[in-house]
């Protein structure tokens, strides 16, 4: 025997529980059908795509739920494209080099360009960026942020000018302290860029040889190889003062928490990440996977992936940006993303100092991962 | 002949199926891989030896092997030595309560995840860390100790130190004492009692936990990678970074099975070790 708050007696007896049970489970279809109207979107993404900073406002517009599964690097997001049944992801987050592969293995479903603010974008190379397309001209990735690659460093170590050079790798007082982020692609490009080549990842033999012999020079350098957490750790508590292979995207975080660490693209330039959504053909949400692509394009949904909490990055519409610069010109101010500023994306690359990261065009991939297992091991 | 017993059978069958399902089955499908193709970063069904010839002729595989097994091995060493002196306490110097206290405080540790436990040594490790900073008040250090080999060890005690403990503490524990009484009445000094009555007593279970230690150790990504800073890659790492390669899959697999193999190699070698009969050929 219980007892109400009312004061009144409440008897438990058996069939008072068989009515409830029964009253339940006549109910549960019900509860059941309330809890449908609500979408999942899986999406495979790099960290941070499918958290509440970036689809929250999404989410609650549209009762939509995302179900993320992160990936770090594109073979990692290959590998759960292939490990998984088809119809398990319905939207791909992923980058210019990768998406090319999606659209090569036809994995993704071909997208109206016309949907989209295209003459917005803030450079014309976005409009029809490589990898996005396929070559007959049909759009089945949709850019939806970039970045840029180039020397990150402890202010307290370095000084801008200082770490403006990749030469700076070298320098005596960094011995032991270069960290690389382990990925080969990031990292061989820049020494690439330091070797001279205009197009690091279309050279030649000879070339992709003085590029190993300069890799190889660093490694007296280098105190480790690290993936995200480990960057982060290693930039935050002091232990590697530069860093080999990454950008703003992870400096950013320790920057916007006060940090004393930053990236510049140095004077033998930079290598640009550019992302991109695709929606997988196998799909069966993709009425609301569209929407969603829509909104990433839209003024808001340029603030929130520039803003966004796992890492940084820049708006690629011209609407985008100017929102960002309205509601937070702090973050608009740290990344760049204001005319005039000495590290405006959209100028550095007009300027030639970017090259877009691809994969190698004159070598295997598994050359160059080869060389970097080698140069891990020397 | 014999005949089947059903009884023995319905509780060995279920540890026999999980086994197949999950051991034997994917041992051989792992094998299989192992000769399978990527063809536009796709695996494709075949019987190819390719990736064999590329893993086995690559110097890196081979440097990444042999400093693999040598930190195993030096893991599974310290560990022993480390965690003897504490068995032996709790074994031999302790009442029943405080060993089974000791015991359980020992078994906390595995409530919490390992990468999470490996991240605080870096609060720990770290030339700022709470190491340097007591270093520091008496005019040493800093020292480099994250990103080093000393680093990828201490990640791989905190690993396997508990279980080694464990193990040896049992084994001590179970030591026939008279043994050790007769030694001791019949004069023998207590450093001789340990090294020629109690560790043969104990050899099994001593054995049985340096070979886990050296399992544990050779098989773990996250010390070496986080800890030791990848740097040189132990085998564990060369499997990710050969995944990373353009889907080789298969390559990675040619890693593991090099594994697996030397670890049947080096347990059932220890299962002989510790189960040889003294004087037995």
């Amino acid at each position: 025997m219980t007892k109400g708050t009312s004061g009144e007696t409440l008897a438990l007896t058996k069939r008072t529980l068989l009515q409830t049970s029964a009253a339940a489970v006549l109910s549960a279809p019900f509860v059941n059908r309330a809890w449908a109207d609500t979408v999942e979107l899986n999406m495979l993404g790099w960290y941070g795509t499918a958290e509440p900073d970036m689809v929250g406002a999404f989410e609650e517009a549209n009762n939509v739920k995302f179900v993320p599964k992160y990936y770090a690097g594109g073979d990692n997001m290959l590998a759960a494209l292939a490990q998984n049944p088809p119809g398990t992801f319905d939207i791909i987050h992923t980058d210019a080099e990768y998406a090319k592969l999606l659209i090569a293995n036809e994995l993704v479903m071909e997208l109206n360009p016309d949907d989209y603010p295209m003459d917005d974008l803030l450079h014309e190379d976005f409009a029809k960026f490589a990898g996005h397309w396929d070559d007959d001209g049909n759009l089945f990735s949709l850019i939806s942020r970039f970045g840029h690659l180039g020397v990150s460093y402890n202010k307290d170590a370095l000084s801008e000018k200082e770490a403006s050079s990749y030469d700076s790798f070298w320098m005596p007082k960094l011995k032991g302290k270069v960290g690389h982020f382990d990925w080969h692609l990031p990292s061989l490009g820049q020494m690439s860029l330091l070797a001279g080549n205009a197009n690091p990842f279309d050279i030649d033999d000879d070339a992709w040889e003085a590029v190993q012999e300069k890799t190889m020079s660093l490694k007296p350098q280098v105190g480790g190889y690290f993936d995200f957490g480990g960057t982060f750790a290693g930039l935050k508590n002091g232990e590697m003062l530069a860093m080999c292979g990454i950008g703003d995207w992870v400096t950013g975080i320790l920057e916007r928490d006060g940090a004393p660490v930053s990236s510049v693209v140095p004077e033998e330039g930079g290598i640009q990440w550019t992302e991109s959504y695709s929606i997988v053909k196998t799909s069966e949400k993709k009425d609301m996977a569209l929407k969603y692509l829509a909104y990433t394009m839209s003024p808001e949904g340029q603030v929130k992936t520039a803003q966004m909490l796992g890492y940084p990055g820049h708006c690629v519409t011209g609407a985008g940006r100017a929102l960002l610069q309205k509601e937070d010109e702090a973050e608009a101010k740290r990344s760049g993303q204001i005319k005039g500023h000495k590290n405006e994306p959209i100028a550095l690359i007009d300027d030639g100092r970017i090259s877009y990261r691809d994969i190698p065009v004159q070598q295997d991939l598994e050359d160059w991962n080869d060389f970097w297992s080698e140069y891990k091991n020397a | 002949m014999r005949r089947l017993n059903a009884y023995a059978l319905t509780f060995r069958l279920p540890i026999i199926i999980w086994q197949a399902i999950f051991f034997i089955g994917p041992l051989f499908f792992m094998i299989a891989m192992s000769f399978f193709l990527v063809k536009n970063y796709r695996m494709v069904e075949a019987f190819e030896f390719k990736n064999w010839d590329k893993m086995l002729s690559r110097n890196y595989v081979w440097d990444s092997y042999w400093y693999t097994l040598g930190l195993a091995a030096l893991s599974s060493a310290v560990a022993s030595l480390v965690a003897f002196p504490a068995a032996f306490a709790l074994a031999y110097r302790s009442s029943e309560s405080v060993r089974r206290w000791a015991i359980f405080l020992l078994i906390i540790p595995f409530f919490t995840s390992y990468l999470v436990r490996t991240f605080s040594w870096y609060v720990i490790l770290a030339e700022s860390g709470v190491i340097n900073a007591g270093l520091g008040y008496i005019g040493l250090g800093p020292y480099t100790m994250l990103n080093t080999m000393f680093g990828t060890i201490v990640g791989y005690m905190t690993l396997t130190l508990p279980l080694v403990v464990i193990l040896q503490t049992v084994s001590l524990a179970s030591a026939d004492r008279s043994l050790i009484q007769a030694s001791q009445n019949l004069g023998c000094p207590p450093w001789r009692t340990i090294f020629a009555v109690i560790l043969p007593a104990a050899k099994t279970g001593l054995i049985v936990a340096a070979l886990f230690a050296f399992i544990l150790s050779f098989g773990d990504f996250v010390a070496p990678y986080y800890l030791g800073g990848s740097k040189p890659p132990t085998l564990p790492i060369l499997i990710i970074d050969t995944t990373k390669a353009g889907q080789q899959w298969p390559r990675a697999a040619v890693v593991a099975v090099i594994m697996m193999v030397t670890l049947f190699v080096v347990a059932f070698t220890a299962i002989f070790l510790a189960y040889r009969k003294r004087g037995s050929k």
